[in-house]
C-alpha cells in the first residue's frame, strides 16, 4: 500500500468491496457448486457462542479475541496437540501484530532467533547471485520477524487462547458444518455425540479448506494454484550456526532461493536459522511437479547439494522431514469469506501471501483470525448472526490491510510462476554477473554490452524484457 | 548425515497409524490413467506403479498434505479425508 496514492488506494478499496460483493451469494469462478446434502444438528447438542475449527495461528487468534470478549468459545483441533499437523518455513513476520494481542509475546513464546538478515539468491545449477540485507534495526523490540518451529509455537499460541477462557479440544476432526435453513448453526465432529451448536463457526482449517468447500463457499482447486512444500529440520551446533551465517548471538537469517534450485519446476527454496538447527526446504507448484515428473524429495536433495547451499548444511543431521501444501493463487482463489453463521480465515480463505521473495502466511493468518474474532464479537453484541451482520468481517479485513494487500499484489503470483521469471532471469543474472567478474585477459567490457550479449545468447528480445519489467512493476512496484 | 535416502528420512517422522485408511485409491480408475501424477508428487512416495498397470497405495506414512488429490485429475480415483482425530502424522519440529 505504501506505493499507492490516496485516490488509487480508495479505488482499490472500492474494487475489493465490489468483488467481495459479487462473490457473496455465488461461488467465485466457474459454475456454482451443486448444493450439497445439508445436515441439521441432532437435538441436545451442546451450544457455544463461537466454535473455531483448527488451532493454527488463524484459529488461535480468532479464539483468543472472542474469548477475551467474554464469549463461550470452543477451539477444535484434529491433531494430538495444536501444531502437530502444521508445517511452515518458518519465518514469522507478524511480531508487531501479535504484540497487539500479547504485549512482549516473544519473552514467553518458544521463538528460535530474531531475523536481522534477509537474503534473496538467484540460482543456476552452478552459480548464485544474492542480495544480502542486514540491519540492526530489526534487532529491537517488537522485532521484524522470528524463526519459529510450528509444533512448539502453535501449542503455545493455543494455550494463550485457553488462558483467555477458550476451551480447547484436541484429537477432534470436524467433518461438516450443520445447517438450519440458510444459516450455519454448528459442526459435526467425527465421534459419538459429535454434533455441536454455535452462533458463529469460524473455519480456520488450513490450506485444503474442506469446511469452506463443504459449506459451498470455496470451489475445488486447480493444481496450478497450490504448491507443495517439503522441508527438513537439520540439527547443527549453535556455534557452527553463528560462525557459518555470521551471526552475533540470538539473531538469525532467512534466505529465499529462486531459479534453477527447483530445476525446471516452478518454485523455490528456503533456508532459515533456528537456535540449534536449520530449517530448509523446497516449494514446487503441484501442476509443475506433475508435468515435469519431478519428485519433491529429490529436488530437496538437489537443493542441499547445490555448491552454494552444501557448505551451509554440511554436517547437519536430519531431525524431521515434513510436507504441507500452500495456497498460491492469492486474490484469484479467495473463497466467499462469510455466510450466515460462518466465517473463513487464514489459509482456509487462501490468505497466504506468496510471491517470490515473500512467503507470508502466518502473519496474515493471525490478522484474519483476529478480524474474524472481532466480527463474531460484534455480531454477538447485536445478537445478529446473519450473513448481513457477519459481512463486517470484510470491513475488519480491510482495516487490517489484509484484503487490500492481496488485491494490490493480485498480479504477482502469475508473474512469479512464469517460466522466464522462474528460470531464465536468474540464469541471465548469474551469467551476466559471471561475465562482469571473470578476468581472462580479454578487454574489460562495459555493462550494457554484457547485458545485451547475455540476452542475445539466451535468445530473448529486449522487448520481452521490457514487457516483463512492466509486469514486475505492476505486480510489485506500484 | 545431510544426504539421506527417503526411507531414512521418513523414519524421522512420527505416525500414529489408524486402522481405517483415510485415503482410498480406486484401482479401476488408475488402470486407465497414463499421467500417474500421484506417483511423482507424493512427498512420502506412497503411490507405487505396478507391472500390471495398477497402483499400489499405502496410507500409513501419509503427511495428510492433500497433494495427491489436487494433482490427480481423474474423477473418482482418490477418496480423500483426514484420519480420525489424534491419528496420523504428528510433527514435533516441522
Ligand atoms: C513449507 C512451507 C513453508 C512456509 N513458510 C512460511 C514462512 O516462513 N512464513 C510464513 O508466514 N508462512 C509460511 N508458510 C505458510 C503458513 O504455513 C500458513 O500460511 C499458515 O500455517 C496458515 O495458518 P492457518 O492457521 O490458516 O492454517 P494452519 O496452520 O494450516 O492450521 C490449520 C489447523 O486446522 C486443523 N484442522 C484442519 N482441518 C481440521 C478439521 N477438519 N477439524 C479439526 N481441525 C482441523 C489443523 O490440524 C491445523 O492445526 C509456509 C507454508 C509451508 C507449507
Ligand atoms: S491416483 Fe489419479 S493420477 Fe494416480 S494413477 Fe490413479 S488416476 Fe492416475
Ligand atoms: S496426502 Fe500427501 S503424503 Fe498423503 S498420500 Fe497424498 S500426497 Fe502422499
Amino acid at each position: 500500500m505504501a506505493f499507492l496514492s490516496k485516490e488509487a488506494s480508495l479505488a482499490l478499496v472500492q474494487r475489493v468491496h465490489r468483488l467481495i460483493g459479487i462473490k457473496n451469494g455465488s461461488t467465485p469462478h466457474g459454475a456454482p457448486q451443486p448444493r450439497r446434502q445439508r445436515s441439521a444438528p441432532r437435538p441436545g447438542a451442546e451450544h457455544f457462542d463461537v466454535i473455531v475449527v483448527g488451532a493454527g495461528p488463524a484459529g488461535s487468534a480468532a479464539a483468543l479475541v472472542a474469548a477475551r470478549a467474554g464469549l463461550k468459545v470452543l477451539l477444535l483441533e484434529r491433531g494430538e496437540y495444536p501444531g502437530s499437523k502444521n508445517v511452515s518455513g518458518a519465518a514469522f513476520y507478524g511480531s508487531a501484530i501479535l504484540n497487539e494481542l500479547i504485549p512482549n509475546w516473544w519473552e514467553q513464546a518458544p521463538v528460535e532467533r530474531y531475523l536481522t538478515r534477509r537474503v534473496l539468491a538467484f540460482m543456476t545449477a552452478e552459480t548464485s547471485v544474492a542480495i544480502d540485507f542486514r540491519t540492526t534495526r530489526f534487532a529491537e523490540p517488537p522485532y521484524n520477524g522470528f524463526s519459529i518451529l510450528r509444533p512448539k509455537f502453535d501449542r503455545w499460541f493455543a494455550d494463550q487462547a485457553v488462558a483467555a477462557g477458550a476451551f480447547l479440544l484436541n484429537a477432534a476432526v470436524v467433518d461438516e458444518v450443520l445447517w438450519e435453513d440458510d444459516q450455519v448453526v454448528g459442526v459435526r465432529v467425527r465421534r459419538d455425540e459429535g454434533d455441536l451448536r454455535a452462533d458463529v463457526v469460524i473455519a480456520c482449517d488450513g490450506a485444503n479448506s474442506f469446511l469452506a468447500k463443504n459449506a459451498g463457499l470455496q470451489r475445488e482447486f486447480h493444481a496450478h494454484e497450490m504448491s507443495l512444500g517439503v522441508k527438513e529440520v537439520l540439527e547443527l551446533d549453535e556455534g557452527a550456526i553463528r560462525e557459518r551465517f555470521h551471526l552475533h548471538d540470538n539473531d538469525g537469517l532467512a534466505i529465499e532461493y529462486i531459479g534453477a534450485i527447483t530445476e525446471e519446476v516452478s518454485g523455490g527454496g528456503f533456508l532459515y536459522t533456528n537456535r540449534d538447527s536449520l530449517s530448509l526446504g523446497v516449494i514446487g507448484q503441484i501442476s509443475s511437479l506433475a508435468e515435469h515428473r519431478r519428485r519433491p524429495y529429490e529436488l530437496l536433495e538437489t537443493f542441499k547439494r547445490h555448491p552454494s547451499v552444501a557448505p551451509l548444511v554440511r554436517g547437519g543431521r536430519v531431525r524431521e522431514y515434513s510436507a504441507h501444501v500452500i495456497p498460491e493463487a492469492g486474490w484469484n482463489m479467495l473463497p466467499k469469506l462469510y455466510t450466515g453463521g460462518m466465517l473463513v480465515a487464514g489459509d482456509a480463505a487462501a490468505l497466504c501471501f506468496v510471491a517470490g521473495l515473500y512467503l507470508e502466511g502466518i502473519n496474515y493468518a493471525i490478522q484474519s483470525g483476529m478480524a474474524a474474532g472481532e466480527a463474531a464479537v460484534a455480531a454477538h453484541q447485536e445478537r445478529d448472526f446473519s450473513a448481513r451482520s457477519l459481512a463486517r468481517y470484510v470491513e475488519r479485513l480491510r482495516a487490517r490491510h489484509v484484503l487490500t494487500d492481496f488485491a494490490s499484489y493480485r498480479h504477482a503470483p502469475g508473474l512469479v510462476n512464469s517460466p522466464r521469471l522462474q528460470n531464465l532471469y536468474p540464469e541471465l543474472i548469474a551469467a551476466g554477473a559471471e561475465q562482469v567478474f571473470r578476468v581472462n585477459g580479454g578487454p574489460k567490457r562495459k555493462l550494457l554490452p554484457i547485458a545485451l550479449d547475455t540476452l542475445r545468447r539466451a535468445n530473448i528480445s529486449p522487448v520481452h524484457v521490457l514487457q516483463d519489467a512492466w509486469q514486475a512493476g505492476r505486480s510489485f512496484g506500484w | 548425515m545431510v544426504s539421506i535416502p527417503l526411507e531414512e528420512r521418513m523414519r524421522t517422522v512420527r505416525f500414529k497409524v489408524d486402522d481405517r485408511p483415510h485415503i482410498v485409491v480406486n484401482a479401476a480408475v488408475c488402470n486407465n490413467c497414463s499421467v500417474r501424477a500421484c506417483v511423482y508428487v507424493c512427498p512420502a512416495n506412497l503411490f507405487v506403479p505396478l507391472d500390471d498397470g495398477g497402483i499400489l497405495f499405502n496410507y500409513e506414512e501419509c503427511f495428510e498434505c492433500g497433494t495427491c488429490y489436487i494433482a490427480c485429475n481423474q474423477e473418482g480415483a482418490i477418496q480423500w479425508s483426514y484420519p480420525r482425530g489424534g491419528y496420523g502424522v504428528t510433527f514435533r519440529e516441522a
